[in-house]
């Protein structure tokens, strides 16, 4: 059974109404889903739907010398061939940049690349047919000859600068920042005990189970296009198509059905993806394009290429002085538009050492171009790095001293009471809940008992590990994140409430739906706000045509935001209603109340009226109301989190793994995750949220990367080579809750989607590592693979 | 010009004939042919389980078969299982449980569950767990499916559909 909520269903604190808020309500939108009944965009049927494949480079880095598609051209069903300078007639190229990561750089990308392809993958021609069969057996006869130019796959190799990618940036660093606090050399020499640990961590992906996918539909009458779109963001698209296809604003329309998967993946800007739309401008008719699953290996972003050197100095009593990581982050040959391949490498700067109470800190980091696929944000930006890097060196420092884990985190994680606070990287936190976090899950795991049995199990030769990881989460960004960088990423949502005649609610949010569950919080909280049964209320999303204009979905900010944006619109609407109700009923406002779609008696709760009746009189009887009273049925209302750069979240989890030590395999024995995400909408939808992140968490730890030989080949892009977690590997995972609720808005959630991945690698390397003990051996290479546990304990 | 046979099949209980190209996959020709696009393609390379689609009774991946092969046989979809109420009670407990996000691999997961609920009545956690290993699913993480596919395996037992 699934654990029902445990926790109070409501926060102390919050100024939310009663009803739906913290009830485990079934997601709204689910059932077609459960039927077959979706609409991806490859189920979406058009007519003259033309079906764009791309040829892709083969090479990691070379010039085209020669490249014939006029035997391509004449296939069985080709509609049109066009190569980089053809498409880029169309579409201007980008370059991803941002104003507040000071010094970042690259080079302009254009849709399909011209002269030359710096990835194995990348687009360099576009192939139109009726069907995607005919297509690809066209791309069969595209003729491309190559000059091979010098790879870079190697991070320290492209630091060192021997061969500079892109000549005109003068090296290969995209972008560096470096942090020291004033008194860091000062206190560091007062340390009784310094550890020091090096990091990796391989590339990996996002693996949607959905491919990317785009149809787009150009109208040459209007000069206007409509872009279906697996996408998190909408109106960052259509603000995008507009400036690259030189199309106004207002005749570009992105629509988003169902997306399946997201997860930061479909957040960015893909050149393929801008070829397709570009090519239904040049073709004037609808185009698709569905990526496969070697082009979503080959293309989708990848994430987390990462090595990094952490120190940490402590007195010997177990107190915490400082951290001090040195990063190194390898982005592929382009920053990735409009957000940047700097992100990443930023977070593990901002958010190292990050739930510790030390006051010194000083962060190296470097991002640099080589010639693999393009890395970005994905879920959980930056988190699982420096979350492994903290509670890595965190372990080691505990074990140095002698002190048990569990206690050493006692000792050092930020108090309570000591709210707000501004943390040594320069962070600023409302308020957290770290000490309570960590006592709630040592309970809940019953750790004095794990212990006691891990040892019992030790004599008898089998190696049982137990790990932590606290973290915290950057969720609810304010324009800080990128739109003072020039990004025009919109910061603020809106959310659209209509009642209908027959007491209907229509909700409309500028957050998009991938699955997370937000169209499903969307009706509770607006069911609350107005007073409405949830089955009266209707939320749709994804249509820039007709939502208000809003940032979508990242950086979990769907609840916190959107959810704020529909609280606010559902107590505007029902403040309307009551007015209605009032000239109606010919009392005082004040003495009425909304109660299960019925106007009631606030003092006595005796109903007064149906809405459905209300609206009856509403919208087809307003002759009966007062001659200048007008009925306001459709409100909306915007909310912008302005009073810190992010709303923080916080946790900690903790991994129970054992180790086998004549094969290497780690078996995973169970989970536990307490978070703290504020006011939770929907107990069940949160507490799946966190499992969701946390097994895309262990299978960066375990499974997951994609692997490149020394000439920038892709070795394992297909599912049966990359090894995503399936449900025979994976343990329960039991989840707590803390309960804090944000001040800066009325609903008071913080957000909880990226709070699993960026806690549970961390977990499962400290667990491995605790039951690598006895063997006074430990891994720091992520994945831990059989292999590199053998090797870890000399054995291969 | 492409070698195609026409071919007769049953699909969802209805006779459908049709000349079917011989290399095109059976996912391909119940989505683009036949407009049944619940069951969707996630690998093409038979690991994902996202098309799974019953033929005469057994689950099969939709891509690792040709259209042709289902000639004289029995199809079933997930917009067949959905209409004729066979997996009625899978598909509520995997809403109450919210075993079901982005929801893409979901009708190749229920398909799959269906199979499993039928042939092994008994099965423990661990079992479903072993059983949907060939169903990938990057939302959920898992747990709620197996707890979804666990209530109905005790439902059916009991007699009571759940």
């Amino acid at each position: 059974m699934n654990a029902r909520a445990e926790l109070p269903l409501h926060a102390p604190g919050t100024k939310t109404d009663k009803g739906y808020i913290g009830q485990s309500v079934p997601r709204a939108n689910a059932k077609r889903l459960l039927q077959g009944r979706g609409a991806y965009v490859d189920d979406l049927r058009f007519p003259r739907l033309a079906h764009v494949v791309f040829f892709r480079s083969p090479h990691a880095h070379a010039r085209i010398k020669r490249l014939d598609l006029s035997k391509a051209a004449r296939q069985p069903g080709v509609i049109a061939c066009f190569d980089g300078r053809a498409v880029a007639e169309y579409c201007t190229p980008w370059v991803a940049v941002l104003g507040h990561l000071k010094g970042i750089k690259s080079p302009p990308q254009h849709a399909i690349a011209i002269e030359r392809a710096c990835w194995q993958g990348e687009a360099v021609a576009a192939i139109v047919a009726e069907t995607r069969t005919q297509g690809e057996d066209a791309l069969q006869l595209v003729e491309a000859e190559w000059e091979e130019l010098p790879v870079v796959t190697d991070m320290d190799d492209a630091l060192a600068g021997r061969y500079v990618i892109h000549p005109d940036l003068g090296d290969n660093v995209c972008f560096k920042r470096e942090l020291v606090t004033e008194k860091f050399d000062e206190v560091w020499k007062q340390a009784d005990l310094v550890v020091e640990e090096t990091y990796a961590f391989g590339r990996h992906t996002g693996v949607c189970m959905e491919g990317r996918s785009i149809l787009a539909d150009y109208n040459a009458a209007e000069h206007s296009l409509t872009v279906y779109h697996a996408t998190q963001a909408p109106h960052m698209m259509q603000d995008i198509f507009s400036k690259h296809l030189n199309i106004p604003e207002s005749s570009v329309r992105v629509i988003c059905k169902d997306v399946g998967g997201s997860y930061g993946i479909k957040v960015h800007v893909y050149p393929d993806e801008m070829a397709t739309a570009a090519i239904s401008v040049m073709l004037r008719r609808p185009v698709k394009f569905v990526a496969d699953r070697l082009e979503s290996f080959l293309t989708d972003i990848h994430a987390r290429e990462h090595k990094a050197t952490v120190r940490l100095a402590c007195t010997k009593d177990g107190k915490i002085l400082a951290f001090d990581v040195d990063d190194v982050t390898a982005i592929g040959p382009y920053s990735v538009y409009p957000r940047t391949s700097g992100i990443e490498g930023n977070q593990v700067v901002n958010l190292t050492g990050g739930p510790y109470a030390h006051r010194e800190y000083r962060a190296k980091m470097h991002v640099v171009f080589t010639n693999k696929n393009v890395t970005c944000q994905y879920r959980a930006v930056g988190h699982p790095i420096a979350v492994a890097l903290t509670e890595g060196i965190v372990d080691l420092a505990a074990d140095r001293l002698g002190l048990d884990p569990a206690e050493f985190r006692r000792r050092n994680l930020i108090p309570d009471d000591a709210y707000p606070y501004t943390a040594a990287s320069g962070i600023k936190f409302e308020k957290l809940s770290h000490q309570q976090s960590l006592e709630k899950l040592l309970k809940l795991m019953d750790y004095d008992q794990l212990r006691a049995e891990q040892a019992e199990l030790r004599k008898r030769g089998i190696h049982r590990g137990i790990g932590f990881a606290a973290m915290i989460e950057v969720t609810n960004p304010s324009p800080a994140f990128y739109g003072v960088g020039g990004a025009r990423i919109s910061a603020q949502d809106g959310a659209t409430l209509r009642l209908d005649p027959q007491g209907a609610v229509y909700v409309t949010c500028s957050v998009t739906e991938q699955g997370q569950g937000t169209e499903g919080i969307f009706a509770q909280i607006a069911a609350s706000a107005v007073g409405v049964t949830i089955d009266k209320v209707r939320v749709s999303t994804g249509d820039t045509g007709v939502m208000p204009y809003g940032g979508g979905t990242w950086a979990s900010r769907g609840a916190g935001i959107g959810g704020e944006a529909v609280l606010q619109a559902g107590r505007a609407l029902r403040s309307n209603i009551l007015d209605i109700a009032a000239a109606i009923l010919n009392v005082d406002k004040a003495k009425l109340d909304i109660v299960n779609s019925e106007i009631v008696d606030k003092l006595t709760s005796e109903s007064k009226m149906p809405l459905a009746e209300l609206g009856r009189v509403a919208y087809f009887r307003p002759d009966t109301l007062p001659m200048k009273f007008q009925a306001e049925l459709t409100v909306t209302r915007h909310y912008t989190p302005r009073e810190y750069g992010f709303t923080f979240t916080n946790g900690i989890q903790a991994s129970l793994v054992e180790v086998d030590a004549d094969t290497g395999f780690v078996k995973l024995l169970k989970h536990w995750c307490v978070e703290d995400c504020g006011t939770i909408i929907n107990p069940m939808l949160v507490d799946e949220q966190i499992r969701g992140g946390v097994v895309q968490g262990i299978g960066a730890a375990l499974f997951e990367e994609c692997l490149y030989d020394e000439n920038g080949q892709l070795l394992n892009g297909n599912m049966a080579d990359y090894l995503v977690p399936m449900s025979g590997e994976m343990p329960d995972i039991i989840v707590g809750h803390v309960e804090t609720p944000t001040k800066t808005s009325e609903l008071g959630a913080k957000g909880a989607g990226e709070a699993g991945t960026a806690g549970a690698p961390g977990a499962v390397m400290n667990a491995i590592n605790d039951a690598l003990k006895p063997f006074k051996t430990r891994v720091t290479s992520q994945p831990f693979t059989p292999e590199k546990i053998l090797k870890a304990l000399g054995r291969v | 010009m492409e070698h195609v046979i026409e071919t007769t099949l049953t699909v969802n209980g209805a006779a459908v004939t049709r000349r079917i190209p011989t290399r095109q996959h059976l996912i391909d020709f119940l989505r683009e042919e036949l407009g049944l696009t619940g069951a969707h393609v996630g690998c093409e390379h038979g690991v994902c389980g996202a098309c799974t689609v019953r033929v005469d009774g057994k689950i099969v991946r939709g891509c690792l078969m040709l259209a042709v092969q289902a000639a004289g046989r029995k199809v079933d979809t997930i917009e067949g299982l959905s209409d004729s109420g066979e997996i009625a009670d899978l598909q509520r407990t995997f809403h109450e449980h919210n075993s079901l996000q982005c929801g893409f691999c979901t009708p190749g997961m229920l398909i799959a569950a269906q199979a499993l609920v039928q042939e092994r009545p008994d099965a423990s956690r661990d079992e479903i767990r072993e059983y949907l290993s060939g169903n990938y699913c990057r939302c959920t993480g898992y747990q709620a499916i197996v707890d979804a596919v666990e209530e109905v395996l005790q439902s059916r037992k009991s007699g009571v559909r759940a």
